[in-house]
């Protein structure tokens, strides 16, 4: 029998996610919801089995996601069992730090990278499992798939272990942790094919629907609640749209688009002609952006 | 086409994982930009995106520069050279490749050979206009230490030469010349040119004269080795899956050969012979599995396995056990490979503490000449002996790579600092035997009415060490004690006279006196070291050698102002000057210790008063 490359990707996740459980002593895994958690989330019940997984999730909650996620959430820790932590910065609630008045950069940095950064320190994790892909964006393309975090959770790009063969570098000092990346290798319709062939759930918001959106530079906008203020020259539409990509809703663009089940998302992706992070306004604030993040402790 | 259809396609595809390497100007990045470009893997936006930066950092002048859809991280966009390993992912009708762009100057050798320990094929990028460069030879080396079988020169900028045959004939045969003693299996030569597309993707106009594969078609032509039928099964246990009911199940990646259900398979350390129940791959329980795939196993009886052991078949005869063996080691870390010192060596599934006892050579990597050398500097190679602290299950680098490979690790500031291939296993350690003997440590003490044990005293020069270690001893002789009194200058005048004092030699100068310090407190003795020994690693190595509560760190807080300003020897004086080199405090590091277990502050108390507080710890321990 020949593995596919798929079959490889999945048994390459599997042993970085098991290599995890066994040398660390208190890890996490991320769960954001979107499509590459989901397929994350579905590679650890399988690293397990017949087992739970042997370690907790946690969704940092920066209380401005689509409603639809965050009820899918629920709905998969329910399903599964699983031990799910939500964290949300209060700090920044109290500040009423939001995505519209004070920005994509201040909100982002506020209620993600320090709502992160809080909440590893809250728990003491000392690894935290990402789905990030190095083909999703060209300063995570060269990331190690064990990245190092120092106490502040800074990463340094020009210091990074290096990493040989499948021998990962685990050993850190009390307060230091890794960030840990088993879908490193993956690219965007690998993801696909396996969520296809695993049928594994998605949320609803990947698949094509009649919503409420708005015009702002240049990128549609999906009305989600009564927090997102029209503009006078604005005004609600009703498009059938989906979106590529999930994060707060006011900062993630829908695309115009038919397809409603993995089968019709995989065709319009063959086709289309835009990468996947071009919804998420984020990483155009300026060049090399996700880059500063990274170093700021964004995953 | 139906999706049904596309993903059959996409399954068949074979993954093919490649590495370029070349010299620093000779166009990597272009080339991978190319190859991504001309496979139509890259999206629109992502092409405008690399135009305003062209605009900004290119090279090209009004032309998209497509190396800078490579070069990720902000520095290298604005030095213009990869300093990191990047990943980059494309596909084609026959294959999915993923290909490791690492960068050409000589400082970054250790990305290089990152890149390849995981690539199937080793592209080698020459630039026509230069021929072979000592950089080619390095990175040819280094492909073939690493066990790359496939590799491809491709000799860049042909259009800058006019396509000219006859260099690029000469170019492959010398070549040829210096790489014969290297065993690829595969060796392809193609003219391309990067820049302009020439023999990337489409075999090119310009060079009629060129008969054979374009890059793209010779890579998608390149057949990996299958796993053999009769390879041995090998399954490293990385971890015990036990759910709360009675499943047991060993979890771990197939690392070599494939396995039944109702096979019989050994533990190899302990030679336990078992069956296999059940078999749960990512597709569910199967009655089979292969390498590479991530299973769990149950077996039919309970036996004592735990992550670190390795499950293989019955009959093999490449693996062995043992606590020495020879490899090759790359070197990765500023701070210099040193003999005797204590590192961590990570395996497969397992680490464990152990030491390079030898360098038998370091290897020129432009010349391939060997080298006699005691050390190994940042992106040197060599060929040495390691010995571990336990036995460990190994199969040679060139039957197994993931179980023939290890990492080293500093122990103190965790990084990743060298890594290695296996060659073979050294017998000499099982073939020395410990001779126990009939009169032993406690024996001997307890005539003396008092506990062996280690007074370890670490400190700068001038510190104060030997005056207070002196005290000591004579107050314990007044007590009755039976001591010895090992001074770091007295024993540099025999034992150790010659050493220096560079780094290496200051290790292996502890080392002895470890060893020396052992045997004193076998026979019994409070054995009284007055040493700088400046580095944790050394100090903890003498540690080691003892019992745990026979050593007795004590470190002499006295501030290098203090000492220098003392100066009994008129050493830091001459340091200053330039006299004296290697001083610690001056040009050579003193690492302060962490926990040691008595602190004397010499500004505070007298050397008598100091002596005394050693007196009654030893008193509260029971020593005396």
């Amino acid at each position: 029998m020949k593995l596919s490359h798929i079959d490889k990707l999945e048994s390459e996740s599997i042993h970085i996610i098991r290599e995890v459980a066994s040398e660390f002593d208190n890890p996490v895994m991320l769960y954001s919801i979107g499509k590459d958690s989901s397929v994350m989330l579905h590679l650890a019940q399988k690293a397990f089995y017949p087992s739970k997984i042997p370690f907790k999730l946690m969704h940092i909650d920066t209380t401005w996601k689509f409603k639809e996620m965050i009820n899918f959430r629920d709905e998969i820790a329910k399903k599964y069992n699983l031990d799910l932590l939500v964290h949300i910065n209060q700090e920044g609630v109290q500040n009423n730090i939001n995505p519209i008045s004070s920005g994509s950069k201040i909100h982002t940095d506020v209620m993600k990278t320090q709502s992160l950064i809080q909440a590893l320190d809250k728990y003491k994790f000392d690894a935290a499992f990402g789905g990030a892909r190095r083909d999703e964006e060209k300063s995570r393309a060269k990331e190690r798939i064990f990245s190092f975090r120092d106490k502040k959770h800074r990463w340094d790009p020009k210091n990074q272990k290096p990493e040989l063969w499948n021998l990962f570098n685990t050993k850190i000092d009390k307060g230091e942790s890794v960030r840990v990346f088993p879908l490193s290798n993956w690219t965007e319709i690998d993801i696909w094919q396996y969520i296809y062939q695993e049928k594994i759930p998605l949320v609803p918001l990947y698949f094509s629907k009649i919503r409420p959106i708005i015009r702002r530079n240049d990128m549609m906008i999906m009305v989600d609640d009564d927090r997102l203020k029209i503009n006078e020259n604005e005004k609600i539409e009703r498009k059938k749209v989906r979106f590529r990509t999930l994060g707060c809703y006011p900062l993630t663009a829908a695309v115009e688009s038919d397809a409603t089940t993995v089968e019709e998302i995989i065709i319009e992706l063959l086709d289309s002609k835009y990468s996947e992070r071009q919804g998420r306004l984020i990483d155009n604030d300026q060049i090399g952006s996700m880059e500063k993040k990274k170093q700021e402790g964004y995953f | 086409m139906d999706i049904e259809t596309f993903f059959q396609n996409q399954n068949n595809k074979k993954q093919l994982k490649i590495l370029t390497c070349g010299s620093v100007d000779d166009g990597k990045s272009t080339l991978i930009g190319r190859l991504l470009f001309d496979s139509k893997n890259i999206y629109s936006d992502q092409i405008s995106q690399t135009k305003i930066e062209s605009e900004k950092y290119g090279t090209q002048g009004k032309q998209i520069d497509l190396a800078l859809l490579i070069d990720g991280l902000q520095a290298e966009r604005e030095q213009g050279i990869t300093i990191d390993v990047a990943y980059r992912y494309f596909e084609t009708e026959k294959c999915k490749f993923i290909i490791a762009d690492t960068p050409g100057h000589e400082e970054y050798t250790r990305n290089m050979v990152t890149g390849a320990s995981n690539s199937d094929v080793g592209i080698i990028l020459v630039d026509a206009t230069k021929g072979i460069l000592d950089q080619t030879k390095r990175h040819t080396f280094i492909l073939s230490l690493l066990g790359i079988e496939n590799i491809i020169v491709a000799v860049n900028k042909m259009d800058l030469i006019n396509y000219d045959e006859k260099k690029f004939k000469d170019i492959i045969s010398s070549f040829k010349n210096f790489s014969s003693e290297f065993n690829f299996n595969l060796q392809k030569f193609i003219p391309i040119s990067a820049l302009v597309g020439d023999n990337v993707f489409q075999k090119n106009s310009n060079t009629t004269w060129y008969n054979e594969k374009s890059l793209i078609d010779e890579l998608e032509e390149i057949s990996l080795n299958e796993p053999l039928e009769e390879e041995i099964f090998s399954l490293p246990v990385q971890f015990v899956n036990r759910s709360s009911s009675d499943f047991r199940g060993y979890s771990g990646t197939i690392t070599s050969g494939k396995i039944k259900v109702n096979d019989e398979v050994q533990v190899f350390s302990s030679k336990e012979k078992i069956k296999i129940i059940k078999i749960l791959t990512p597709k569910g329980e199967s009655d089979f599995a292969v390498t590479d795939q991530a299973v769990t196993l149950t077996l039919d009886k309970e036996v004592d396995i735990s992550r670190g052991d390795l499950l293989c078949s019955v009959k093999n005869h490449y693996y062995f056990l043992s606590d020495q063996f020879a490899s090759h080691i790359i070197w990765m870390n500023k701070e210099q490979m040193i003999p005797e010192r204590n590192y961590i060596f990570k395996f497969i599934n397992f680490q464990t503490i152990g030491k390079i006892t030898d360098l038998v050579h370091k290897v020129n990597i432009n010349s391939f000449e060997k080298i006699a050398s005691k050390f190994l500097n940042l992106n040197e190679i060599g060929y040495a002996k390691v010995a571990l602290n336990k036995n460990t299950i190994f199969n040679p680098y060139k039957n197994n790579k993931k179980l023939g490979s290890f990492v080293i690790i500093d122990q103190f500031n965790n990084q990743t600092v060298g890594a290695g291939v296996i060659e073979h296993e050294l017998r000499r350690a099982s073939n020395i035997s410990w001779h126990q003997m009939s009169i032993n440590k406690n024996v001997r003490s307890s005539i003396n009415g008092q506990k062996p044990c280690v007074l370890w005293f670490t400190g700068l020069s001038g510190s104060g060490k030997s005056t207070i270690a002196n005290i000591i001893e004579q107050k314990l002789h007044k007590l009755g004690k039976h001591t010895y009194l090992l001074d770091g200058d007295n024993v540099r005048h025999g034992l150790n006279k010659d050493l220096g004092f560079t780094d290496v030699d200051r290790v292996e100068n502890i080392r002895r006196i470890s060893e020396v310090s052992r045997l004193m407190v076998d026979a019994g003795l409070i054995t009284i070291v007055s040493f700088i020994s400046p580095f944790k690693s050394e100090r903890k190595m003498a540690r080691e050698l003892v019992e745990i509560d026979e050593f007795i760190e004590i470190y002499v807080d006295t501030s290098i102002e203090e000492c220098e300003k003392r100066d009994p020897k008129g050493l830091y004086k001459k340091a200053r000057s330039g006299k004296l080199k290697n001083f610690t405090g001056i040009d050579s590091n003193y690492e302060i210790p962490s926990s040691p277990e008595i602190i004397l502050e010499t500004k505070i108390k007298s050397a008598e008063e100091l002596a005394d507080e050693v007196i009654l710890y030893l008193k509260q321990y029971n020593k005396i």
